[in-house]
């Protein structure tokens, strides 16, 4: 009877949690599953159209260029992003004066709103004031269309998206200090060079925390949004910005096609859910557990 | 363990208590008075217009209280505020979404309580009428509206244009104009361009200044001879400054409503806009001497002339709205002349009404006004496509222009694919939304 009433009590206090869950994310994700095989424009009921969404996306051009932009953006920036994160942890992790400081001083962009960091770069890339062309030129370099040409514009994307890093490289700064100083004292007893040991011993022992954070980075560069979107109206120019979030957006709520809109979220999901697992199953041969038997 | 329970309930027993307790406070302040909810768009100077307008609607008469919100993304929210169930009793939409709202099912008919009230088409410019129905019936009333004409900075064009009576009246001579006006350095680096076509206010309209635009006989026709006329036009600004020149001349450009734009920077030495510019051009660059002309038309067909690009603040009564007679008679309060101008006046608008005082014209901020109400009144004004799929032409056809600017398509090519693509999100958007 006292277990009972502990039951209660227990998922009295876990209950606004599990309302939560259900109400904002369990019943949307069943819904948005259920709307991807309708014609549904919010104000009318939805009607049952079977996997036409989905046979509409597979030769939708737009949605195929917005797909392939947001899989080159994704395969350039996160191992630029894990690359430069990995750097700057090796660099943070040295036992020097004021290393707290600097520790903060790099983290501190990640913490920098997305809009508002959107609207940073447009100044920083503007062609013809902005300070990196500013720079560019006192070495002779050419003003570069960062926002107005197709191919400068998505590198210029990937290039900012490295600028969140920060918080991969805490996390990467918390493995590092998990692996044993002893192992780098019997590398060093064996004449181990710097680049040795890093590439023996410091990325083999953070290889769970390279995975993990590639993963998440998968994810969240396949959900790209708000950069784009504020930077890049419309996918400008040449719809060569024009990434999957942004199609999916405009079809939700600007065209107001709301079923076509979910099949295209569970089509990312999909392909979420492909990438992040074959990144698991690449991660079987070259991640090392530490702690495991 | 035991006293938990008790505990956990009086806890959100007191956190219901405190929110009942608030909104009843919100409604006993107005029980005396019908309250009704108005979402508008605006921030800012033309919030704080509109709000002069529902302070005096609220201290005419005592039986309606009108809550005015600013409300950011006003179309999304307003559209899943009216599926949940409990939509506002006013809304601000843009003109060009009214058609939209209509096929969504999404707007009361204000035709009867309008014919009731006295608001009738005779009252109002034609092309904004036309903008607030859809389908024969009356579904918006207008506040704030605007037409485009083109600003001209003085002091950037050679003296023999300096002024409306000179300014060019034919594309032909505009060409020339343009090519007399650009200035670039001695390395050929760009200073000043005569006028960017992609860069102001109604570059979506180009083909109708060439003709019949984006419809012909009712369909969708984005790739007809007026259109490839038109965006050749565009595209040979783009050739004659040069393609790099002009990415990175327009990189330079900055917000719409700063002292970077690039108007008021002074790069650019034409600019088509609606009234309001009047006011960024007062805040950010008052020293500029400028004036505003009509669009130039295409040669030999004068009967083109009087284009104007034409759109619209609306107030509409979502569906469902609790207080929709009393919205409406808001509504109706905007829509008396007066009301009407005072609020056009402090947004730097043209009326929408057919006959605006005398006083209006003469002691309007925008020293051009009687030519924007003017231009409104053209048999050549523009109102925006009167279709549910407004935005898909937009983007398609921006895209096209992007397209042939950069090379990668030839004109044709690149409006031949946007029609192909148009005609079917046309054909899926009357199967799947109007049910045809």
């Amino acid at each position: 009877m006292r277990s009972n009433r502990q039951n209660v009590i227990g998922l009295l206090f876990a209950s606004p949690w599990i309302l939560g869950m259900g109400i904002f994310l369990f019943y949307p994700v069943i819904s948005s599953l259920y709307f991807s095989f309708t014609s549904y424009s919010i104000l009318k009921p939805p009607v049952w159209i079977g996997l036409s969404n989905y046979q509409e996306l597979m030769q939708d051009e737009i949605f195929l260029k917005a797909l392939s932009n947001t899989l080159i953006i994704c395969a350039a920036s996160v191992p630029l992003t894990t690359a430069l994160a990995i750097c700057l942890a090796l660099l943070l992790n040295t036992k020097r004066k004021g290393i707290s400081l600097y520790r903060t001083l790099f983290y501190i962009p990640s913490l920098v709103p997305t809009v508002a960091l959107a609207v940073l770069w447009l100044w920083i890339f503007n062609g013809q004031y902005g300070l990196l062309n500013e720079g560019l030129s006192k070495f002779g370099i050419k003003a570069v269309p960062w926002l107005t040409d197709p191919s400068w514009a998505k590198a210029t994307l990937i290039m900012i998206s490295m600028w969140g890093c920060g918080n991969a490289m805490v996390i990467y700064l918390a493995g590092l200090q998990d692996v044993p100083q002893s192992l780098y004292e019997a590398g060093e007893l064996d004449g181990a060079s710097a680049w040795q040991k890093t590439k023996s011993i410091t990325l083999p022992m953070i290889s769970p925390v390279i995975q993990f954070n590639v993963i998440m980075g998968i994810i969240g560069s396949l959900q790209t949004f708000a950069l784009p979107f504020v930077m890049f109206p419309g996918g400008q120019p040449a719809r060569s910005t024009y990434v999957v979030a942004m199609y999916l957006y405009d079809n939700a709520f600007l065209y107001q096609r709301m079923g076509y809109a979910s099949a295209m979220g569970w089509v990312l999901f999909l392909a979420t859910m492909i990438l992040s697992l074959v990144s698991l199953r690449l991660g079987d041969r070259h991640v090392h557990y530490g702690g495991g038997a | 363990m035991n006293n938990l329970l008790p505990t956990v309930l009086c806890v959100l027993l007191g956190i219901a208590c405190a929110c009942g307790l608030e909104s009843s406070q919100v409604s006993v302040s107005k029980t005396d008075r019908i309250e009704v909810q108005y979402w508008e768009k605006w921030t800012g100077e033309e919030m704080e217009a509109m709000k002069r307008i529902v302070d005096k609607f609220n201290a005419s008469q005592s039986e309606i209280h009108v809550k005015y919100l600013s409300v950011s993304g006003i179309a999304d929210k307003t559209l899943l505020a009216t599926s949940g169930g409990t939509p506002p009793d006013i809304a601000g939409l843009w003109g060009d979404q009214v058609v939209q709202f209509v096929d969504l099912n999404a707007l009361t008919d204000l035709s009867d309580l309008a014919k009731d009230a006295g608001v009738v088409e005779e009252n109002y410019i034609p092309a904004y009428w036309s903008i607030c129905s859809a389908y024969g019936r009356l579904y918006a009333l207008p506040t704030s509206p605007g037409s485009g004409a083109l600003y001209v900075n003085r002091q950037l064009v050679p003296p023999q244009y300096a002024s409306p009576e000179t300014f060019p009246k034919t594309i032909s001579e505009f060409n020339k104009f343009a090519e007399q006006t650009d200035r670039r350095d001695s390395s050929g680096k760009l200073l000043v361009a005569s006028f960017m076509p992609r860069d102001g206010w109604g570059l979506w309209n180009m083909p109708y200044v060439f003709g019949d635009g984006f419809l012909q006989d009712g369909q969708i026709n984005v790739n007809g001879k007026d259109d490839l006329e038109a965006w050749t036009w565009v595209k040979s600004f783009t050739d004659r400054y040069g393609v790099t020149e002009t990415k990175s001349f327009r990189s330079g450009f900055g917000n719409y409503s700063s002292p970077q734009n690039p108007f008021l920077s002074g790069k650019l030495a034409t600019y088509a806009d609606g009234p309001w510019f009047s006011n960024y051009i007062r805040m950010f660059k008052p020293s500029m001497d400028w004036f505003a002309v009509p669009f130039p038309h295409p040669d030999n067909h004068p009967e083109l002339a009087g284009f104007s690009t034409m759109n619209l603040n609306t107030l509409v009564i979502p569906k469902g709205a609790k207080h929709a007679r009393e919205a409406f008679r808001f509504l109706a309060f905007v829509q008396e002349q007066k009301n009407m101008e005072q609020l056009c006046m402090d947004q730097q608008c043209n009326s929408p009404l057919s006959n605006s005082s005398q006083k209006f014209l003469t002691s309007h901020p925008n020293k051009a006004i009687v030519l924007f109400d003017k231009l409104a009144k053209s048999s050549r004004a523009v109102p925006p496509v009167p279709l549910g799929i407004r935005a898909q032409i937009g983007s398609e056809v921006g895209n096209a222009v992007d397209q042939m600017e950069l090379g990668e398509l030839t004109p044709q090519a690149a409006l031949d694919q946007a029609q192909s693509r148009l005609v079917a999100m046309w054909a899926k958007y009357q199967q799947q939304v109007l049910g045809k």
